[in-house]
């Protein structure tokens, strides 16, 4: 056997299970069938790490959500991604929603969530006063927290693989056979074996669970546009803001984003398209009348960005994690909302799993913890700028200007493993500002080709099919 | 090409001009003109010329140097002329901050961040291009969409083509020098799509650039939205009605690679908001007086960064008034302050200068809100009496109106206060058609 574990998967779920798993004396590997780690369900992320109370308490996604939350802390001072607790209010603009503020106190209450209580009006005015006036209670739960979710993810895949994680990026996973005692994994150009597969496969995981003959469930992808808004209105609220939630989701909120930016959505609608990743002048307008309930002086016309991300919920709405009928062969499937949160314990449950299924674990007395800081020439001071540069030559170079972004951290991203424009994008901001990439894309794209040895024309923006430019030409032949 | 190596940065400055683009370097020889001594430019490419040196056609210089000039060979006239006169000019370099004191926070590859001062700073940032997100186009989010802007760079400064198939919407003057571009290099432009009933460039731009090349331009149609996984692999596009929401029953599907926005620029002021400088809500540049001086003292812009010019020649010239007014500053020889504030009123978008001086000479630039044929321009005090007028022979959007305005004009007006208006031509007979111009 090539692995003792195999992830097939390299979302935030695969890679947190990944990085759990490195702490033991096995041979891991991950399989993603994009070319960066993050890049499905994950990079679409609303980034909220749930206050603990959402989900019912008999349900597992109730359970781990208030495990997970409870992780965050220590792997954010781990592995220095952005986290922040910036607590939440679930308000009620109508009498008959009051009810559902009872359920979140109750949730509370039996989970053992710390600080959660009901808001007066004039509480919730003192505290976010750009907050409609006819909002008429709120829950408020301090243990909320926003994060940026693809740094969470690139971290605890980088992490892993300081640990030994054998990644594979860019292998789709093609087939799947009964091999000895394990599994036999094909992808398009290499076959692997492992002993144990988990099925951390996001949108595709039941036609992942399909290859290896496990026909428990469907996923049913359902759409969320999300829309950043321009800089100018950070700060008009200070906690997540919750509606109170429908039966498919938890409403169209109001996110401070750990970078300050606020963005509101998502929406919720199911699609049959797991590639749908478009957002709709409908989105948009669902989105902006909802939001206008809640708070004033948000209007379409501050949008600087938006997108739209798929979740991907089973059939049932439930987790499904654990083995299967097939021996060696276990799911992490079904995590839709709060799946970020809970991704951590997930991990850590996957772990407890595997022990449980015979798997010996060993732990290994040189796995590290921590990752090396990122360097971040936007937030440090003029002194930290001026000893930095000093220093070190690759950081006196400015390569995107709406967000400061040196040069230095964009070489640092491409060695800690992004190979694409948008995996620079998320690891460094880099394109993500007002200019939207108008002045850094060509300094981006120079600095991969150089790193990777390649021509601009093989720069992506992210992965095969995502070309960039062309040759002059025309007759050349081109991927 | 001559190019400036990098020196030995003094630890203080007289002026300090952020940007080397056609403004800042004519500022940066105006500034000695004007009295000073110690002169720097920090520009952050790795040559000076500013966006100049991707605009590889010509049509540049016909006001300045009565010559048809490309981008180039504008910027090089530039150049040459402040290497000439021992400018000190850093590339590759980035000014971070300029605080309070005129303290200027600077990124240099020899020095990496560093602190220098300056006792006047000329802001010369020129313009960025409004990206897809400002209009808010519905879809994906393929590779594929560029800025016209960076699609120029890309084949001119880079030789490599932003696709096979084109269409771009808006029809700013970056797009139809584009359309043009890019077929000349073989990549096939299926259309123009401009929202509004009149194209945005100069016209010129449309003859040159689309109507000999038989490229289609579509008026009053938009892209509703862009297709494709990875790559975009076609556009929706629809005509809009009068209030420019797409009718979607008439949308058409035109297949591209390569979608290039062409829908403005808005001046590069993110520096001049860290300092907290007052801006125009219309211009989105800072508020100048007729030395180009922001409202702090000591702080001068010019050029794009103050408002969007439709030709380079114009920027020079505003680029030679804010240098010497800052090398003015330094000597302690600026002018008194104006008297005078000029303020937009009917069909007048933004006028610059934002203040005047009566007894001295001015250019003001103007634009005007919508196309007037035949319109008197006049300016009129606080009370609503007419001090000045003028007839011109049309006003456009797209092209940027100057003024000349002489103390003689102004010998007889008193007030702090002038509004400048275009209004349609009225004959004094006909009461009726005063007032607000018809759209």
């Amino acid at each position: 056997m090539d692995y003792d574990v195999l992830i097939i998967g390299g979302g935030i779920v695969g890679c947190a299970i990944a990085r759990e798993l490195t702490r033991y004396q096995l041979r891991v590997a991950l399989c993603e069938k994009e070319v960066e780690v993050g890049f499905g369900a994950t990079k679409a992320n609303s980034g909220i790490i749930h206050g603990g109370h959402h989900a019912a308490p008999d349900t597992l996604k109730g359970r781990l959500e208030w495990e997970g939350n409870q992780l965050w802390d220590a792997l954010a001072q781990e592995l220095h991604f952005g986290f922040r607790r910036v607590g939440e209010l679930t308000v009620a603009l109508h009498a008959e929603q009051l009810p559902a503020l009872d359920k979140l106190l109750h949730h509370a209450a039996i989970k053992g969530v710390p600080g959660v209580e009901l808001w007066s009006p004039e509480r919730i005015r003192r505290a976010e006063p750009a907050l409609s006036p006819a909002i008429i209670a709120a829950v408020y739960a301090p243990t909320t927290g926003v994060v940026n979710p693809y740094e969470a993810c690139y971290a605890l895949a980088e992490s892993a693989v300081r640990n030994g994680l054998a990644l594979l990026t860019g292998f789709p996973v093609e087939r799947l056979h009964r091999y000895n005692d394990g599994w036999e994994v094909i992808t398009p150009s290499v076959r692997l074996t492992s002993r144990y597969l988990i099925n951390a496969a996001g949108l595709y995981a039941d036609e992942i669970a399909g290859l290896a003959g496990v026909r428990t469930f469907t996923i049913q992808p359902r759409k969320g546009e999300e829309y950043l808004l321009d800089k100018r209105l950070q700060g008009l609220v200070k906690h997540v803001i919750f509606p109170c939630p429908s039966p498919v989701s938890k409403g169209i909120l109001i996110i401070p984003t750990y970078d300050g930016t606020l963005m509101v959505g998502p929406t919720a609608e199911d699609t049959p398209d797991r590639a749908d990743l478009r957002t709709s002048t409908h989105g948009a307008q669902t989105v902006f009348a909802a939001v206008g309930q809640l708070v004033a002086g948000i209007s379409d016309k501050d949008v600087i960005a938006q997108f739209a991300g798929l979740r991907a919920p089973a059939s049932g709405e439930d987790f499904i994690i654990g083995p299967t009928a097939q021996p060696g062969f276990l799911n992490a499937a079904g995590i839709q909302s709060p799946g970020l949160t809970a991704a951590p314990a997930i991990a850590r449950l996957m772990v407890e799993l595997l022990r449980q299924e015979g798997l010996t674990l060993t732990p290994r007395d040189d796995f590290v913890a921590t990752l090396p800081r990122p360097v971040h020439f936007a937030t440090m001071s003029t002194q930290e700028q001026i000893a930095l540069t000093l220093r070190d030559p690759r950081y006196r170079r400015i390569v995107c200007r709406c967000e400061y972004v040196t040069e230095g951290e964009v070489l640092d991203a491409i060695a800690r493993g992004a190979a694409t424009l948008d995996g620079i994008k998320f690891r460094t901001r880099a394109g993500m500002g007002r200019c939207q990439g108008g002045f850094c894309t060509v300094r981006c794209m120079e600095l991969l080709a150089r790193a990777g040895g390649m021509a601009l024309t093989d720069v992506t923006k992210r992965g095969p099919g995502s070309w960039l430019v062309r040759t002059r030409d025309a007759q050349k032949e081109e991927p | 090409m001559i190019t400036a190596a990098p020196r030995h940065l003094r630890a203080s400055y007289d002026v300090v001009i952020v940007g080397g683009g056609p403004a800042g370097l004519e500022a940066a020889v105006a500034a000695q003109a004007g009295g000073a001594t110690h002169v720097l430019v920090v520009d952050r490419e790795a040559e000076a010329g500013g966006i100049l040196l991707q605009c590889i056609h010509s049509g540049f210089g016909l006001h300045r140097f009565g010559a048809e000039l490309t981008g180039p060979e504008y910027a090089q006239r530039a150049l040459a002329q402040a290497l000439e006169h021992d400018i000190d000019i850093v590339t590759d370099a980035y000014v971070l901050d300029i605080d309070a004191q005129n303290r200027v926070k600077l990124m240099t590859t020899t020095e990496g961040v560093s602190l220098v001062d300056a006792r006047a700073v000329v802001l010369a940032m020129g313009a960025r291009e409004r990206t897809r997100a400002a209009i808010r186009i519905p879809g994906t989010r393929p590779a594929g969409v560029f800025t016209a802007g960076l699609a120029q760079r890309l084949v001119n400064l880079y030789g490599v083509l932003p696709g096979r198939r084109a269409v771009i919407l808006g029809s700013g003057d970056i797009g139809l020098i584009m359309a043009r571009r890019l077929t000349l290099e073989g990549v096939e432009v299926a259309g123009v799509f401009e929202i509004m009933p009149h194209a945005n460039g100069l016209n010129r731009n449309i003859v040159q650039c689309l109507h000999d090349f038989d490229i289609p331009l579509h008026l009053s149609t938009t892209i509703v939205e862009i297709h494709g996984a990875r790559r975009v692999n076609k556009v929706t596009v629809a005509p809009v009605d009068a209030a420019l929401q797409p009718c979607l029953d008439r949308a058409w599907e035109a297949p591209c690679d390569t979608v290039l926005v062409s829908i403005g620029l808005i001046p590069e002021n993110e520096l001049s908001q860290q300092m907290r400088l007052r801006l125009d809500p219309v211009t989105r540049g800072p508020v100048v007086t007729s030395a180009m001086e922001c409202s702090r003292n000591g702080v001068f812009a010019c050029g794009n960064v103050v408002h969007i010019h439709d030709i380079v020649d114009f920027v020079s010239s505003e680029a030679a008034l804010a240098g010497f007014s800052a090398g003015q500053f330094v000597t302690g020889a600026l002018p008194p302050p104006d008297n005078v504030r000029l303020l937009p009123g009917e069909n007048v978008a933004y006028c610059v200068p934002h203040t005047i001086a009566t007894e001295r000479e001015h250019t003001v630039y103007l634009r005007a809100r919508r196309l007037l044929d035949a319109p008197t321009l006049r300016l009129v005090d606080g009370a609503g009496a007419i001090v000045y007028e003028k007839r011109l022979r049309y006003v456009f959007p797209a092209e940027m109106v100057n003024l000349k305005l002489r103390p003689a004009i102004l010998q007889h007006f008193h007030g702090d206060v002038l509004r400048v208006e275009l209004v349609r031509h009225t004959d004094p007979r006909d009461e009726s058609t005063q007032g607000e111009a018809a759209p």
